[in-house]
């Protein structure tokens, strides 16, 4: 399952917003929150995904409308079957402190668009530890899309701060901008993050300034996923197997991080032009 | 015993250890290069450069194959892998900014170069030019990229002769040419080389292609559907093509195909190699395989009486 993908039958699809769906399957897979899977359609493509559900029996993952490959998913049907690889790369450590933090505030996540399908059962497991916890149990979770019809498991969970660019739900604004309030009040023990580069960069440099330790999921291009071809370097990182999760020292080192990203022939362009889509 | 000395020449390329990263693993970018530097390898090699970018073949590029019975794959006991990267790359004019300063890589850097023909490969050669590489390596031998290498009959002796004498005029640095295993006389192929004018061989690239097919899917895995074969399951053929070059020619080899462990490494050597390639077992031990490689092949010398590479070269000729 490492190195040859196995069929997985697709027991339910879920619409989560206007862009993304979920897909459950039956079957156990051993999975650490970060981690993600290659998801092949045959004589199509495969690429990589999250699980954003995960249970004893069951994962899922949530899959945006993108472009060929992803519209081809937002296609598949209950019943149907897809192969996966995996799972691959490093996870979030739940354990997350460091030695200029002694903060016992609650830890926070922070994800963007999509990037929530990734934190999803991170969230599951911060809430299920003492670990995520502040008084009131769980993590904070602040979540922002640029649209109310673009966010995700407002009821899975209940307790979110949303941000919307248009202001239609939730507060108007990105979701970096209660940021240091939020610190000043609770002191957070430790930040996760997921989504748009540029907001990663936003909550790494408030990450920076208040020293808290921050782990954050970053995306390339990937293709062998097992660490051999080098299209996913990023600065000498591969984030098929060195990531995609990274901490903030990691993160400091990357120049490329906020900046550059390489197309699938490994040309290294800016963030800008590579999301205009490189197939 | 005083330490062994795992340095090694290649066409007057000093290596501080015989293992060199072979062409399409790691080798996309300048930093990646640097880090399997530091990590040990005593020289590297780029990723395939064609003169005009190429995408690659679709997902899945890569697929591993059991030794054992199925569901016995995890980890370790992959008999093999097929790929089928279909020489993805930027193109020689993005590749130049990505390699434009290699003094800093701490090895030697040996480029790989690919064509759809003889004019292309002068031209990427001379799109190098300038550039601080120590050797060129020009590889004919692809299973799986149409346009290219075997698909584009490259592995023959009249082929390999007709790129060698054309870029042998384009430039002043050692020509290594990587060959095929897929072909009835490897050291004809290797003969032509020489004479046309390259500086050593390279041996060998992945062997087929091969096919693995997902029989509850019932296709392929490989987008494109065959995919050279590397890895443990290569490592007896290459040894062969290997010895039977050394026997061919008298210009130094780059032993490569399914080494991941010292007596591996000594086994490529007595076969007639100078250096040896290792690509595949990355994924096996990781980019620590290099001065794991190196570290095996110190102690195995210093135990058998072996005081440096040289005694090594070939020694199942004597
Ligand atoms: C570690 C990781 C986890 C991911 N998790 C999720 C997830 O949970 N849900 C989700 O919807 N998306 C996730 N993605 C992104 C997802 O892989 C892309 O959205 C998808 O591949 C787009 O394919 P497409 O053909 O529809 O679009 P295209 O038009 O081909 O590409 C659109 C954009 O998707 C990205 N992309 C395309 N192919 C790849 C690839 N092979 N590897 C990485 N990025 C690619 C590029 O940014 C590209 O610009 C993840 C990516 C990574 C690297
Ligand atoms: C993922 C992958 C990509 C490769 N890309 C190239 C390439 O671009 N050019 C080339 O000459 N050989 C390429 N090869 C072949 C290797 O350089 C090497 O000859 C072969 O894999 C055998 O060595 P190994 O068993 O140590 O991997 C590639 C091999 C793999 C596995």
């Amino acid at each position: 399952m490492i190195l040859e993908p196995e069929i997985f039958k697709i027991e339910e699809v879920i619409p989560e917003s206007t862009q993304a769906k979920s897909f459950i399957f039956r079957g156990r897979i051993d999975y650490q929150p970060g981690q993600f899977i290659m998801v092949w359609v045959p004589r199509l493509d495969e690429k990589p995904f999250s699980i954003s559900y995960h249970g004893e029996d069951f994962f899922g993952i949530t899959v945006a409308l993108k472009g060929r490959f992803t519209q081809r998913l937002h296609q598949v049907k209950k019943g149907d079957s897809l192969g996966i690889r995996g799972p691959f790369g490093q996870a979030f450590n739940l354990q997350a402190c460091s030695e200029h933090n002694e903060s016992n505030g609650p830890t926070c996540v922070v994800g963007g668009g999509i990037g929530m399908a990734s934190l999803a059962v991170l969230i599951e497991r911060l809430k299920m530890s003492a670990l995520g916890g502040s008084a009131s149990g769980g993590p904070v979770i602040v979540q922002g899309a640029r649209t109310e019809s673009e966010l995700l498991y407002r009821t899975r969970f209940k307790d979110m701060m949303l941000y919307t660019e248009d202001g239609s739900a939730g507060r108007r604004g990105l979701v970096t901008d209660p940021l240091e309030d939020m610190q000043w009040r609770h002191g957070f023990k430790a930040l996760y993050t997921c989504g748009p580069e540029g907001m990663m960069v936003k909550v790494f440099e408030f990450a920076r300034r208040n020293r808290i330790p921050l782990q954050a999921s970053l995306e390339r291009y990937i293709k062998c996923a097992i660490g051999l071809c080098g299209q996913c370097s990023c600065n000498g990182l591969r984030l098929c197997i060195d990531g995609p999760v990274v901490n903030a020292e990691t993160l400091a080192t990357l120049e490329d991080f906020g900046r550059f990203a390489r197309l699938r022939n490994s040309q290294r362009v800016t963030i800008e032009e590579y999301l205009k889509g490189c197939a | 015993m005083a330490r062994v000395d795992l340095s090694t020449e290649l066409c007057g390329i000093r290596l501080s250890n015989p293992t060199v990263l072979a062409s399409g693993i790691l080798g996309t970018t300048k930093s990646l290069l640097k880090r399997v530097s530091s990590a040990g390898a005593g020289a590297v090699t780029i990723k395939s450069l064609s003169l005009d970018p190429l995408p690659g073949h679709n997902n899945p590029i890569m697929v591993g194959f059991e030794a054992g019975a199925a569901g016995t794959m995890q980890g370790g006991c992959a008999a093999g892998f097929l790929n089928a990267v279909g020489y993805s790359n930027p193109g020689v004019k993005e590749a130049v900014k990505e390699f434009k300063d290699l003094s800093d890589v701490g090895a030697p850097v040996i480029a790989s170069v690919i064509g759809r023909g003889v004019g292309d490969f002068m031209k990427v050669v001379e799109g190098l030019w300038g550039l601080d590489f120590s050797a060129i390596e020009l590889s004919l031998s692809c299973p799986h990229t149409p346009g290219f290498g075997m698909m584009a009959g490259q592995n023959t002796p009249e082929a390999t002769k007709e790129i060698i004498t054309a870029v042998r005029t384009m430039t002043r640095l050692p020509l290594f040419v990587k060959l095929s295993p897929n072909v009835p006389e490897i050291g004809r192929i290797a003969k032509a080389a020489e004479e046309a004018g390259a500086d050593g061989i390279t041996a060998v690239n992945t062997l087929g292609p091969g096919m693995v097919i997902n029989i509850e899917a019932r296709q392929p895995v490989l987008d494109f559907k065959v995919g050279g074969v590397s890895g443990p399951a290569l490592r007896p053929i290459a040894v062969r093509c290997v010895y039977d070059i050394y026997k061919a020619v008298s210009i130094p080899i780059i032993g490569v195909g399914g080494v991941s462990t010292g007596r591996h490494a000594i086994e490529m050597l007595m076969a007639g190699a100078s250096a040896v390639g290792i690509g595949t077992a990355v994924y096996y031990q990781g980019i620590g395989v290099f001065q794991e490689v190196c570290r095996e092949m110190e102690e195995w010398m210093t135990a058998n009486g072996y005081p440096s590479i040289k005694e090594l070269v070939g020694a199942v000729h004597n």
